[in-house]
């Protein structure tokens, strides 16, 4: 059996009298793909938060590899091996997209591993003839790709992506599906997204969000056929 | 990389020797001396805010910091480099303590700087509380608002007689401050270096990419506060005395104007900002027609509406603007270098 490289057990997260998550359990496996979906306030981010330790969990326990992270701070968590983007770009905007993923890599490797894996990633990634401009002067695609990038080049065993697809072209979308696929070689992959064409066309297992808890988790044709997700899901009051 | 790195050390050593050489002639070298100290701790601040997006209020307590327990250690041990070097490292350790506090806490942009502000406040207002006495660190008085006079200054290490005064204390600090600068090269083009220029430009990524960010600000803090006790050390050997306004809010300001002024983000621009508009205000104390504080707002406001990245890199782009044709085919690598300074 595989081994299960991320769990939460009773995961609540509140705020003030609102309950974003509720008593989620959760289990991933490793080099799964998994997609979380639901609708705007299922309480998805607030999820992927707690996981990735931006929020504490008012109750629960988060487990990577077996090991309680509850209550670590993100860089500890990404120290581990995690690979973590968030819902906006979050890149350094005055340095070369060399200069940022040179960055991500250093943190694991000495200097030369590190310039050797930017160099490699940048090649990967199509990112060359960009490779000396700033962030700050990128396109939108372009900086989710060199977010990618930032995540892949630290070599990660567990990545996750908090709507990767936002706001991006269908080109741009495309090259992203094969990057996500690439990772799941070496890495389970949590992708939290909105944009269902992209969830059919890269997931296998999906767990849906309603209102803070997890409604079912199944096979992503399964989920996409059943009445119950298709009413929360697109409003339809059947 | 290394041949820049190389080329970059033999630029500013010939540079330095230069204008060690020539400044000399031009204006006296008292007046040099103290310009060199406050390049020195222009240079401090421009490293913690320009390059690791630290806005400290309270450099000039650091800087009054060095002077003190400089001027302090000096009465007690009675020779000089033992204190130069407290002075450096207890300012530091200072700052570790106050940085870990903050940074730890969570604490950043405005309150960092009310939290540095008021240290300086209180430390100045402690001060000069200290008139009495009963206010003696060992055999020194603290003074109060008379400051402590009559320390022992600057002398050949091991030798308390052989004094470094005048023309030779000049040449000591300007190598000091050279010396210090190609160490803070040396540091930005380091990881640890690098890694702070990312952590300026966005912490929380930092943080996902597993930067322990607190700490990394915490430690830059203390390095910058290092140096500018080992200014606030050699202007109590310059001064000769050390008095409560090294901690007042006016010189705390006076280094933020510096390095707005000469450009942030470079090593260079705090330097040139500091020692030309002390410079400024030096030719300003002579004549007595306009209030001085008056010429120096107003150069502020000129900077920040006209130039507001400041005048080095300014002159940077000038200088590129005429010779660069040929540069132009590379706009990504003349940008970054212009901002490195």
């Amino acid at each position: 059996m595989a081994e299960t490289v991320l769990e939460t057990a009773g995961l609540t997260m509140r705020f003030g009298g609102v309950t974003a998550s509720d008593n989620v359990d959760f289990k991933l496996q490793s080099r799964e793909l998994r997609c979380l979906i639901g609708p705007n306030g299922a309480g998805k981010s607030t999820f992927f938060k707690c996981v990735t330790g931006l929020l504490t969990p008012s109750e629960g326990h988060v487990f990577m590899r077996g090991q309680e992270v509850t209550g670590w701070h993100p860089h500890q968590i990404a120290s581990l091996g995690v690979g973590i983007k968030t819902q906006t770009p979050n890149v350094m905007d005055a340095l070369s997209v060399h200069e940022n993923i040179w960055l991500a890599a250093r943190r694991f490797f000495d200097v030369a591993e590190a310039r050797a894996r930017a160099d490699d990633v940048i090649e990967r990634l199509a990112l060359g003839p960009i490779a000396r401009t700033d962030l700050g002067q990128l396109a939108h695609g372009e900086r989710q790709r060199v977010e990618l990038g930032l995540v892949a080049v630290a070599d990660p065993w567990l990545v996750l992506l908090d709507e990767p697809a936002a706001g991006m072209s269908a080109t741009d979308v495309d090259r992203m599906t094969t990057i996500i696929h690439e990772m799941t070689r070496s890495a389970a992959v949590v992708i939290v997204e909105h944009d269902m064409q992209f969830i059919r066309s890269i997931a296998e297992t999906v767990t849906v969000f309603h209102q803070g808890a997890v409604l079912m988790e199944d096979h992503v044709d399964r989920v996409m056929a059943d009445e119950t997700v298709r009413r929360v899901y697109l409003g339809k009051n059947a | 990389m290394t041949r820049s790195a190389t080329r970059d050390v033999i630029m500013t050593l010939v540079v330095s020797a230069i204008l060690i050489a020539v400044m000399p002639m031009l204006v006296g070298t008292y007046t040099l001396t103290v310009l060199v100290i406050y390049g020195m701790l222009g240079l401090s601040l421009g490293l913690i805010w320009g390059f690791g997006g630290i806005l400290c209020f309270g450099q000039a307590a650091f800087f009054g910091l060095g002077a003190y327990i400089y001027a302090i250690s000096a009465i007690n041990i009675g020779e000089s480099t033992l204190p130069m070097i407290l002075a450096v490292a207890l300012t530091a350790g200072f700052a570790l303590l106050l940085g870990a506090m903050m940074f730890y806490g969570r604490l950043t942009d405005v309150y960092l700087g009310v939290i540095t502000l008021v240290v300086t406040l209180i430390l100045f207002k402690f001060i000069n509380t200290t008139a009495g006495p009963q206010y003696k660190i060992g055999d020194a008085r603290l003074g109060g608002f008379n400051g402590i006079p009559g320390f022992q200054t600057l002398n050949v290490p091991g030798d308390p007689g052989a004094y470094i005064w005048g023309d030779a204390l000049f040449y000591v600090c300007a190598v000091a401050l050279v010396i210090v600068f190609l160490l803070v090269t040396w540091l930005l083009r380091s990881s640890f270096g690098r890694i702070a220029v990312g952590i300026r430009e966005n912490e929380t990524r930092m943080a996902l990419m597993g930067y322990d960010v607190a700490a990394r600000k915490t430690v830059l803090f203390a390095i910058g506060a290092g140096i500018a006790g080992l200014a606030g050390a050699f202007f109590a050997n310059w001064a000769e005395i050390v008095t409560p306004t090294l901690f007042s809010l006016g010189q705390s300001a006076e280094i933020i104007i510096w390095c707005i002024v000469g450009g942030l983000g470079t090593r260079l621009g705090p330097i040139v900002g500091a020692a030309g508009l002390a410079y400024l205000k030096f030719m300003l104390g002579q004549q007595s027609m306009i209030d001085n504080t008056l010429i120096m707002g107003l150069v502020l406001v000129i900077f920040v509406l006209f130039l507001p990245r400041g005048l080095v890199p300014a002159i940077g782009s000038l200088w590129q603007a005429s010779v660069g044709r040929t540069a132009r085919r590379r706009p990504a690598r003349r940008m970054r270098r212009a901002r490195h300074g």
